[in-house]
């Protein structure tokens, strides 16, 4: 009961975040530089038809009524019309969204499998090879852009090796047939519709983009895991176990790791930041036909409601993402649970 | 006299443990070396190309290295060194410039926050909350997409998506003295808030938000550099690395690798040395944060 009360209490802290992200996404849409009337009426308006957009956009009411009809259309999903595709934002966004998750999924995925092992092992043989090769693989990580890496890995593995797919798209539909839309991931899709060729295929144009994406969180992760190893090593419960004679892989991932998991969880909300951010470099190399690709496009085409849609998207995601990551500390650690 | 013997020592002391510290990490010097003559070429670099950064040049066009051209040329013949080195003013530049907006403002307000507490913290607090509730480079895009395509537009969005770090270290630090004897001491001889706050507790944390600033400066040029790569804020001609790497980016498929590689190259070898540094000046000032 008293956990239910605490996980709920946490549920309830989105609330503040969600309308604070809101009300900004609609001082952002605001802001806009020049008369949103007159740049919707296009170049050739007359000072009517820029006065009639104005009343049929509801630009000459009160700002608070704006923000109301603002928030009631955000509440039916409507994020107004894409200029560029003449579709509904909101529909746009979520035909796009699963590539997205799909591949940000992926790319954390990798940082884990290859961040947390890292961060471990170097916080266990501390001045060692390893240590090193970690604190080198954390200050690269932390240092190279994104979309750098992810044009060298192109160039690498796909213009000289040619091991690697074309880096366009997330599968060449003229040798493969694109799987029908159940979960609207990919490797999912193809399983389901037992088409292994495909899933292959799905798969291979995934590992670039997922490893430049995955290399940016990487850094964060493995600097944590080895972090907090190292403090949950030398701790006193360490110390006794050691003192009592326990095996060193009791002490290391029975005691250590498990002490250990809390600050890389909570390091996880700063890394979905990253990697949505992210996100959006990556797609543009890779063609990647995600939200963050359609962001691009329709900032440079002015396309200023598919902008607002994207960000407020991303934010809304983002607030999910981290009550996620503090129901998953308040999951594997009681003091978390019962500190409210 | 037994003052400034005291004091003397303390300098001195200090500068031994950082003379010692720099020696024992060769790697800070070395990025500061390197930095340092980053900071000439922007600033000299004008006076030092072999070319005009802008001249388009149809018949010289994706010229590999060569000795006329260390790095290369680009699409339209222009010289990619020429290029490169004229594009570290405007990329330091870029990140010098978001980085002192934040540190300003972000020290203003969580000095203010942590000092005076109450419904003024409340509200710089879930102002703070709000910026850190996006993903912050999706909402430097947004900013720059409804303030306006500039580059001053992304030196400030890179500033607003930072300010929350600024805010609330400076807020943590300033809530810890506010009621320490200095301070105190300081209230009796009269001084007003706003005075005590400028003049007794702010110097106390600069330091420690000087190696905040350092260690922000390569993450800052990271994301004014991902702004233009994808097409905001810098305008086709200029010279500024993103943007660079991103023309080059389409010669990737025949092979031109030099277009992209050496922007790239020069934007890494940056952020590393602002990283490296930031963390020696952690170390010397403030070796509490060391992880």
């Amino acid at each position: 009961m008293k956990i239910a009360l605490s996980f709920a209490k946490r549920i309830a802290t989105a609330i503040p975040s969600i309308i604070g992200v809101v009300v900004v996404t609609f001082l952002l849409a605001r802001a806009l530089p020049g008369d949103a009337a007159a740049y919707y009426a296009g170049s050739s308006a007359t000072p009517e038809s820029i006065a009639q957009i104005r009343k049929a956009l509801g630009l000459d009411k009160p700002l608070w009524f704006q923000f109301g009809d603002y928030t009631s259309r955000l509440l039916h999903g409507d994020l107004g019309i894409s200029l560029s595709s003449g579709q509904p934002v909101f529909h746009d966004l979520v035909t796009r969204l699963p590539a997205s998750i799909e591949l940000t999924l992926c790319a954390l995925m990798f940082a884990m499998l290859i961040g947390l092992p890292l961060g471990i092992a170097a916080a266990t043989r501390p001045g060692k090879a390893i240590d090193h090769l970690c604190r080198i693989i954390v200050s690269v990580g932390a240092a190279f852009p994104t979309f750098f890496v992810a044009l060298g890995l192109v160039y690498f593995f796909y213009f000289r090796l040619g091991i690697a797919p074309e880096p366009l798209g997330r599968l060449n539909d003229t040798y493969f047939s694109i799987p029908p839309t159940i979960t609207g991931l990919y490797l999912v899709d193809t399983l389901l519709a037992g088409d292994i060729q495909a899933f292959w295929a799905s798969l291979s144009q995934l590992v670039l983009p997922s490893i430049s994406l995955g290399l940016f969180a990487l850094a964060p992760i493995a600097r944590i895991a080895r972090a907090s190893m190292l403090a949950s090593l030398s701790s006193d419960f360490c110390r006794t176990a050691r003192a009592m004679g326990l095996s060193r892989t009791r002490i290391v991932y029975g005691y250590g790791l498990r002490n250990a998991m809390l600050p890389v969880i909570n390091i996880l909300g700063m890394v979905f930041s990253f990697l949505l951010g992210a996100n959006v470099l990556v797609e543009q190399v890779f063609a990647w036909p995600g939200i963050g690709a359609y962001a691009v496009n329709a900032v440079i085409t002015s396309d200023y409601a598919a902008v607002q849609g994207f960000v407020l998207m991303m934010a809304i995601l983002y607030i999910l993402l981290n009550l996620m990551v503090d129901l998953a500390a308040a999951a594997i650690d009681p003091r978390v649970r019962y500190d409210g | 006299m037994a003052e400034t013997t005291s004091s003397n020592m303390q300098a001195s002391t200090f500068w031994r443990d950082a003379r010692h510290k720099a020696g024992e990490n060769k790697l800070t010097l070395a990025a500061a070396l390197i930095l340092l003559l980053f900071v000439l070429v922007s600033l000299l670099a004008p006076w030092l190309v072999p070319y005009d950064p802008l001249a388009v040049e149809p018949a010289a066009a994706l010229k590999a290295p060569s000795l006329a051209h260390p790095f290369g040329t680009d699409a339209l013949g222009r010289d990619i060194l020429s290029r490169v080195a004229i594009a570290t003013r405007l990329d330091i530049g870029m990140a010098i410039g978001a980085v002192v907006l934040s540190f300003v403002f972000g020290t203003a307000t969580g000095a203010i926050a942590g000092y005076f507490g109450g419904w003024t913290d409340a509200i710089i607090g879930r102002f703070m909350d709000t910026i850190m509730a996006f993903p912050l480079f999706v909402l430097a895009m947004g900013i720059v997409a409804a303030l306006g395509n500039s580059i001053e537009n992304i030196v400030l969005a890179t500033a607003i998506i930072n300010l929350p770090f600024y805010s609330r270290f400076a807020r943590s630090e300033v809530n810890v003295r506010r009621n320490m004897t200095f301070v105190e001491a300081a209230r009796m001889g009269g001084n007003r808030p706003f005075r005590l706050l400028a003049f007794h507790i702010v110097p106390n944390i600069l330091p420690t938000m000087m190696v905040q600033g350092s260690l922000n400066l390569g993450w800052a040029i990271l994301n004014a550099a991902g702004l233009s790569f994808i097409g905001l804020g810098v305008r086709a001609p200029t010279p500024e690395w993103g943007i660079m790497v991103s023309e080059g980016a389409s010669y990737i498929f025949s092979g031109e690798w030099w277009t992209f590689v050496f922007p790239g190259a020069a934007l890494v070898i940056t952020v590393f040395c602002f990283n490296l540094i930031g963390d020696g000046l952690r170390d010397i000032i403030d070796p509490r944060r060391r992880t």
